[in-house]
């Protein structure tokens, strides 16, 4: 009897273990449970180059995401290293953040109308314009999609990507194969294999994909772009705090860059005479940073952790790396406003 | 004094059992108290979920199902127009899919399983190392690990461009992409073809059985064959020349990209087919073993007695008895095998669990697709389950 009633009280104690989402959702914000917590829980992508990437021989992550998860965790412990990295396929994804896994997603992640009602989740600031393009073998000389009728077409399940290519290809009236994976590293080893012709992504993640194979020279990317993807951070809705928290660090990087300060040079803002760089690092008195409930500071954490803006997208995917995505190719989507691109941060005050 | 009470009598020992300590009682109350911790337990995970769901905002809604599916389904022959089939039945082509795996591999394992199963018996030394060998390599190494070593092995051993396809008479292309064989199509009168073929079986089997009752009879031979063979071709014949030829061939053709026309084996279908076939008959092959081994030596020197053959004793001595003990693990072998084919979705094969996993993550509904998804397997599941039960049923010991 005194088993029984052990084994039901420690039921009881797992039950209410089990409920901790559940209890985080009535008190605080995110925010309080990742201070508590010391560390940031970003979900990554781990599998392209560039963008997120482990590094088995250094142990490291690195990558254009990995460096927002690191900007993220400077502006809230001003420590850009207590991040927790959790790789996640795109079917895991928004499961992993419905149930509290992941405390945000950096992962290459499209905004769209659905994903941001249906699924429960908030998209903050777009850190990348994307657009899904195709891949395919040189050998073959194609230089349109209307050329590739009949083709087999390898892709990521779970994604935009397989909605958009099975439209855009039924709607010309092409034939075609398609062939979901689940990883990114089955998908480019299909197609550089000869499973299929045409290997399609979006735009960036091809470039890294090229970047990393064997003979990047025998591929080629398409210049027909089929969709648009802006690419950002996601968060669980019904957080305004911790929306605000990632999206103004977010913002703090664009900011960073039409002001000029990078990782380096910031010492000699410090202490400044322009007011509205000033506010921006969060001087003087009654910080206007400390409104979202962040040292006010903060600002000065995430450019020391990672730069501003211009510097994380040189680092990582820019026209020195082995992706080379010109930042000013194209339409150059990806530069600031005040350069013909689209990031306008809003006004920081 | 001291002598009355060692020897008379012991209230203390006879007194009622208290109630704590009547097993009876105890037996009652323990069942009690584990079937409201298995209620209580059950509301907790349900309770959980639904807080849980509800804190983000989220909903169980089945009516997904009849959302369109957006993407392509290309594994199989079902025409699927994606964007306007509903997710109900890209789950059935998905299924469908599964059931084309499933069904080849549970015969191609059976077979394979029972020739190594006899052949790790076998008196010849080398075919005993061999079977051996294969049998702890792939029982001891993952299902996962074997299927990408099969799916990226064999797409690397045949020839990349199109034009090169290995050419088998047919013709048969063998290439990275698929095997595509030619494919055949009954024609408008096909059916006047299959009513004959139907009625030469018939008939076919009603000489059969006329012939096995004069045997009976007259102690005639039967000759069952003779009969029933020559009537049925007969039969057939005579449909083919009223149907006029009724079946066409396609062929496949290379065309700039791929093959049009003919039927084709994908690449991912053949990998995950073999690659459970050869996973699974390693435990088959296991099981008839012991299955074997399990059959008393005095039958077989019985039946040497007698003065049966190797294969006779095989056949009518050993197996029989054999199989009794074979089925029911053979039973788990067969659910094995089914479930793992959802694994397929590594190597890129379009099964019902790909398929679910895609309307899950387009929809986010995943607790609604998984429910429906646990509903399929276990259907497929149940049904070899009865299926086997039935088997076993049948090959049961009876006692006259």
């Amino acid at each position: 009897m005194k088993r029984i009633i052990v084994t039901l009280a420690l039921l009881a104690a797992l039950s209410l273990a089990m409920v901790p989402g559940a209890l985080a959702q009535d008190g605080g914000s995110l925010l309080d449970e990742v201070r508590a917590r010391g560390t940031l829980i970003c979900g990554v992508n781990g599998q392209v180059p560039g963008f997120s990437f482990f590094d088995p021989d250094t142990n490291e992550w690195s990558g254009f995401d990995v460096d927002f998860c690191k900007a993220l965790a400077a502006a809230i412990f001003g420590d850009a290293t207590n991040v927790e990295y959790v790789p996640l396929t795109a079917n895991e994804r928004f499961t992993a953040l419905q149930t509290g896994q992941v405390d945000v997603l950096f992962r290459n992640t499209t905004w769209t109308l659905q994903r941001d009602s249906e699924f429960g989740i908030d998209f903050g600031p777009t850190t990348y314009y994307d657009g899904q393009g195709l891949m395919v073998s040189a050998a073959l000389g194609a230089t349109e999609i209307d050329q590739l009728d009949g083709a087999s077409v390898c892709t990521l399940t779970g994604t935009t990507t397989e909605l958009n290519i099975t439209e855009t290809l039924t709607s010309r009236g092409l034939s075609f194969e398609l062939v979901p994976f689940e990883e990114s590293s089955q998908t480019i080893a299909a197609f550089e294999e000869g499973r299929c012709d045409i290997l399609t992504s979006d735009q960036s993640q091809l470039a890294g994909l090229r970047s990393s194979a064997a003979d990047p020279g025998s591929m080629v990317v398409l210049g027909e772009v089929i969709s648009k993807e802006p690419l950002g951070p996601a968060y669980l809705e019904g957080d305004s705090v911790w929306a605000d928290v990632v999206n103004w660090t977010v913002y703090a990087t664009m900011t960073a860059e039409e002001f000029g300060i990078t990782a380096e040079n910031i010492d000699s803002f410090l202490g400044g005479a322009d007011p509205r760089v000033q506010r921006f690092l969060g001087e003087g008195d009654e910080p206007v940073n400390a409104l979202i409930g962040l040292d006010p500071g903060f600002t000065v954490n995430v450019i020391r952790a990672v730069g501003n803006y211009g510097e994380i997208y040189e680092r990582n995917v820019g026209i020195d790396t082995p992706l080379q995505l010109d930042r000013s190719a194209g339409l150059g989507l990806n530069r600031l406003w005040s350069d013909g691109g689209l990031l306008y941060p809003p006004a920081w005050r | 004094m001291a002598e009355h009470k060692s020897s008379g009598f012991d209230v203390a020992a006879h007194a009622p059992v208290p109630l704590w300590r009547d097993i009876r009682v105890i037996q009652v109350f323990a069942q009690i108290a584990f079937l409201i911790s298995v209620i209580f337990f059950g509301y907790v995970l349900i309770n959980n979920l639904l807080n849980n769901l509800d804190a983000s905002r989220l909903t169980i809604d089945f009516g997904i199902l009849d959302r369109p599916f957006g993407t392509m389904i290309s594994e199989g022959t079902e025409s699927f127009e994606p964007g306007e089939s509903s997710n109900l039945l890209a789950l059935w082509v998905g299924f469908k899919n599964t059931l084309r795996v499933v069904l080849v591999g549970l015969i191609g394992a059976t077979i394979l399983g029972v020739l190594l199963g006899v052949g790790r018996l076998s008196t010849n030394f080398l075919v005993r190392q061999v079977t051996v060998v294969y049998i702890e390599i792939f029982r001891n190494t993952p299902l996962l690990v074997q299927l990408y070593f099969i799916y990226r092995g064999m797409r690397l051993i045949v020839p990349r461009d199109l034009a090169d396809s290995y050419k088998l008479p047919g013709p048969v292309y063998i290439n990275r992409r698929a095997i595509n064989y030619p494919q055949i199509l009954g024609t408008d009168t096909a059916w006047i073809f299959y009513i004959a073929v139907i009625v030469g079986l018939a008939v076919g089997i009603g000489l059969w059985v006329w012939r096995l009752r004069v045997m009976d009879r007259t102690g005639a031979p039967a000759r069952t064959l003779r009969w029933f063979v020559p009537v049925v071709i007969g039969f057939a014949a005579v449909g083919w020349l009223l149907a006029g030829d009724p079946f066409d061939v396609e062929y496949p053709e290379l065309q700039a990209l791929n093959f049009a026309g003919g039927s084709r084996f994908s690449a991912e279908y053949i990998a995950l087919t073999v690659g459970l076939i050869l996973y699974t008959a390693a435990f088959i092959a296991d099981i008839v073993r012991a299955g074997i081994q399990a059959v008393p030596y005095g039958q077989i020197e019985a039946a040497r007695a007698q003065g049966l053959g190797g294969g006779q004793t095989l056949r009518l001595i050993i197996l029989p008895q054999a199989l009794r003990l074979i089925i029911p693990p053979l039973g788990n072998q067969y659910l094995n095998l089914a479930k793992n084919s959802s694994l397929g979705i590594a190597i890129g094969f379009f099964d019902v669990y790909n398929v679910a996993n895609v309307i899950s993550n387009q929809t986010s509904q995943s607790v609604a697709v998984f429910a429906v998804m646990m509903i399929i397997y276990l259907g497929m599941s149940l049904t070899i389950s009865l299926i086997m039960n039935a088997v076993n049923y049948q090959m049961r010991l009876r006692s006259r």
